[in-house]
């Protein structure tokens, strides 16, 4: 299975992330050190807060769930050599998207009046629940689908695009739940109505932890799979690497970069349809909580590589839960917590430099090149 | 085999590293479970007898410095402090998700909280709630008058009028100006916000009755390049008195104080950031509020058997709303006019919204011989922008 190659390519991409977070971990005891604090209570309290015990981890888990998911959306265009940042974006148009067809499943309208309030539809709260995420995973694919098609057929910067259309989407919600969805009721935020409690997502069973994180691990191993172990993920890996060398072997690049987008979007608006069934149980502007920007972060200190998405997600929930305790029992500052994500973020893109000038990742120079048919079986 | 022995050779440096790496993180697990002894003994301080300190949660949307909402809440929050057994635990920057319930969960279940004011709008619905559901125990305090009738009994709601405020600031706004143009920076057209721009035009027109204000709405509650946009704009047009009602308005003032215009302020005392051209503004007094909970909450009482009001509500008179002093541009006749007005407030002779009462399209709103308490349900329903103001709701 694991060629000698492979091996120490692994070894390398797991150890230059981790070695870059403990670098930035000790840049922020240098920081906390500054403060008058010390680094290692921090340290310590981080650690404790975070991943202490089952209900502390709860809480962390709880905060990756949404990253997970969002994470992808930066994750999987960046194999194929796209850096798309609309993660926001089509976060909020899936939560958008699920709470429009959640209510009409429930209630048969996206304004019901009091009389329809009253009588919640037949409709199982699965089914309910189903319509709602393909509501969010369309949505939200379709979404940065635009952001690939513009990419392809007009050659427009997909960052720039993809960052921009966040606006769009932000500006569209807004409006939506201002006006045409809008609960009269509300009168303070403008929100749309609400989903009936019957159709919300539920905890996972003894947790306070949503179904949305077995979504977000689901998601991220389907992604490994099809990017790592199938033709269609080989080929959107190929022309990552070289498009020009794509197009001479004779891939669809342009239906490979629209599939790609779509499926990245697909997975952030996922994570805002269980952001909206499981939390809010309604949209409004609470729902622009920067989870999109914070998926930008994971995926970039997962190196895009789906799996480390779970593990990086789960990390950086830990560092925002630790957030509140840092506050709270050392007094610190509320920016703390992003001083660390600042330095963390920072830290792992210097570290992007490093890959290949570490004798130890690389292949031993006395062995003859192997031929790559014969790559899976033990060498000689 | 050979190669076997090849991919598992490690050099000895990097033994060291993996050594090093272990030692660190077994330090830091030490450390930890060091710490977490200290931490356990609070859990206890969860029963209400009342010679054991009472520890107390405030949670904050945004900085507790930013001179605005959050801040009015911080001094509050410093002012109960003070008092003799009680123990504050704060965190800020709290967005309104699933963060919230996991913040006040952890200062109940960590710090032992007994009593959590969560004070953003929109933690209310539905992150309190939920909250105020798992800990029956815990009371919970909300910023606004959002409880209805099935929610859980153990969250209480406050609230201060700020009309009253907003009239005598328009009273120091009209008699300050010099070019009798008015300005107002507002975030959204909602009803809190239109009854803070209504009470300001009513004041400033009770001084000059043809006086006019031209209000714009930045869409936002915290959208500071567009609060500076808005205010330089008016500055512009020549307006020389800028009323404001953001989530924080620091860049309204500073911008305003830059331009060498006037500024009424709104949540917080902001004169230390306009020290020429702040006149005064509506503070919020909140410490007053959760003076009397306390009180209350020591001699025993909860709100959940009704012990304590459900929903608290004052303004001037209650001392729940307080103006901020008067800036050095303030004339002398104009502070004792204020100071005037506000005796009238607290005595009850003068009402804000008194009939007849038109709207900015000529419609009377208020009909002759008909008055509004600050207080009055009616009051919630005020979605029009009072005759004298230039702008829209819509």
């Amino acid at each position: 299975m694991f060629s000698s190659t492979n091996w120490r390519k692994t070894a390398e991409s797991i150890a230059i992330p981790i070695g870059a977070l403990l670098f930035s971990l000790v840049l922020f005891g240098v920081f906390c050190a500054l403060c008058g604090k010390n680094p290692f209570a921090v340290y310590g309290l981080i650690f404790k807060s975070a991943f202490g015990n089952w209900r502390a981890f709860q809480g962390t888990l709880l905060r990756a769930a949404p990253l997970m998911l969002t994470a992808l959306c930066t994750a999987l265009p960046a194999r194929l050599g796209l850096m798309i940042i609309g993660n926001e974006g089509a976060f909020v148009i899936g939560g958008l998207a699920s709470i429009i067809i959640g209510l009409l499943l429930s209630y048969g309208s996206v304004t019901p009046n009091a009389e329809q309030l009253q009588q919640v539809s037949g409709i199982p709260s699965f089914a309910v629940l189903a319509g709602m995420a393909l509501a969010g995973i369309v949505a939200g694919g379709i979404w940065i689908a635009i952001v690939g098609a513009l990419r392809h057929y007009r050659a427009v910067n997909e960052t720039i695009s993809s960052l921009l259309m966040n606006y769009i989407a932000i500006a569209i919600m807004n409006q939506l739940v201002g006006g045409p969805i809008k609960d009269p009721g509300e009168t303070i935020k403008a929100s749309s109505f609400a989903l009936p409690e019957v159709n919300r997502l539920t905890n996972l069973p003894s947790t306070r932890i949503h179904f949305g994180l077995l979504y977000g691990i689901i998601v991220c191993v389907l992604a490994y799979i099809l990017i790592q172990h199938t033709t269609f993920g080989f080929a959107a890996r190929t022309a990552g690497g070289n498009v020009k060398a794509a197009r001479i072997a004779g891939l669809p690049v342009g239906k490979l970069t629209i599939i790609i987008c779509f499926l990245a979007g697909s997975c952030a608006g996922l994570a805002g349809m269980a952001e909206v069934a499981a939390v809010h149980g309604r949209v409004n502007e609470s729902l622009v909580a920067g989870y999109g920007y914070t998926g930008i972060l994971v995926a970039f200190v997962a190196r895009y590589n789906p799996i480390a998405c779970t593990f990086v997600a789960i990390l950086l929930g830990g560092i925002i839960s630790s957030g509140g305790a840092l506050q709270r029992n050392l007094e610190m500052p509320d920016a703390t917590v992003l001083v660390f994500q600042g330095l963390v973020f920072l830290v792992i893109l210097y570290s992007d430099s490093l890959y290949g000038r570490f004798k130890i990742f690389k292949e031993p120079v006395l062995k003859a090149p192997l031929p790559p048919s014969t790559s899976t079986t033990v060498p000689v | 085999m050979s190669t076997h022995r090849n991919i598992i050779y490690i050099p000895r440096r990097q033994i060291i590293r993996g050594l090093l790496a272990t030692a660190a993180f077994a330090a830091t697990t030490k450390l930890a479970a060091c710490s977490s002894d200290g931490e356990t003994g609070t859990t206890d301080a969860a029963g209400s007898s009342s010679d054991k300190p009472l520890t107390i949660g405030f949670v904050y949307v945004g900085a507790k410095d930013d001179y605005g909402w959050n801040q009015a809440h911080a001094l509050g929050a410093q002012e109960i402090a003070k008092l003799p057994g009680v123990k504050l635990v704060e965190q800020a920057s709290v967005p309104e998700t699933k963060e919230v319930q996991e913040v006040m969960r952890s200062m109940i279940e960590q710090d032992g909280a007994t009593i959590i004011f969560p004070t953003s709008f929109g933690y209310f619905n539905p992150h309190v709630v939920d909250m105020a559901k798992q800990y029956p125990d815990v009371q919970f305090f909300h910023c606004s008058t959002l409880w209805q009738e099935g929610m859980p009994t153990n969250i209480g709601n406050y609230y201060a009028d700020t009309d009253e405020g907003q009239f005598i600031a328009g009273r120091v706004a009209a008699q300050s100006t010099k070019s009798g143009k008015l300005g107002f920076v507002a975030a959204k057209p909602v009803n809190p916000v239109i009854r803070n721009i209504n009470g300001f035009i009513m004041g400033a027109r009770s001084v000059k009755p043809d006086i006019k204000m031209q209000v714009i709405f930045t869409g936002d509650w915290n959208v500071p390049v567009k609060e500076a946009e808005a205010t330089n704009s008016l500055a512009d047009q020549g307006v020389d008195v800028i009323g404001v009602h953001v989530d924080s308005p620091k860049v309204v003032i500073e911008t305003a104080e830059k331009r060498g215009i006037f500024s009424a302020g709104y949540h917080a005392d902001q004169s230390a950031l306009a020290p020429k051209g702040y006149l005064t503004g509506t503070t919020y007094h909140w410490g007053q509020i959760y003076k009397e909970y306390i009180d209350q909450i020591r001699a025993g009482k909860k709100v959940a058997d009704g012990g304590i009001t459900r929903i608290v509500q004052g303004s001037l008179k209650e001392n729940y709303i307080q103006m901020a002093p008067f800036g050095p541009a303030v004339s002398d006749a104009t502070k004792k006019d204020a100071d005037a007005t506000q005796g009238k407030f607290v005595d009850g002779s003068l009402v804000v919204y008194t009939g007849e009462i038109k709207d900015n399209t000529g419609k009377v709103r208020v009909p002759k011989g008909t008055a509004y308490k600050v207080s009055d349900p009616e009051l919630d329903k005020v979605d029009w922008l009072a005759n004298g103001v230039i702008g829209s709701v819509s």
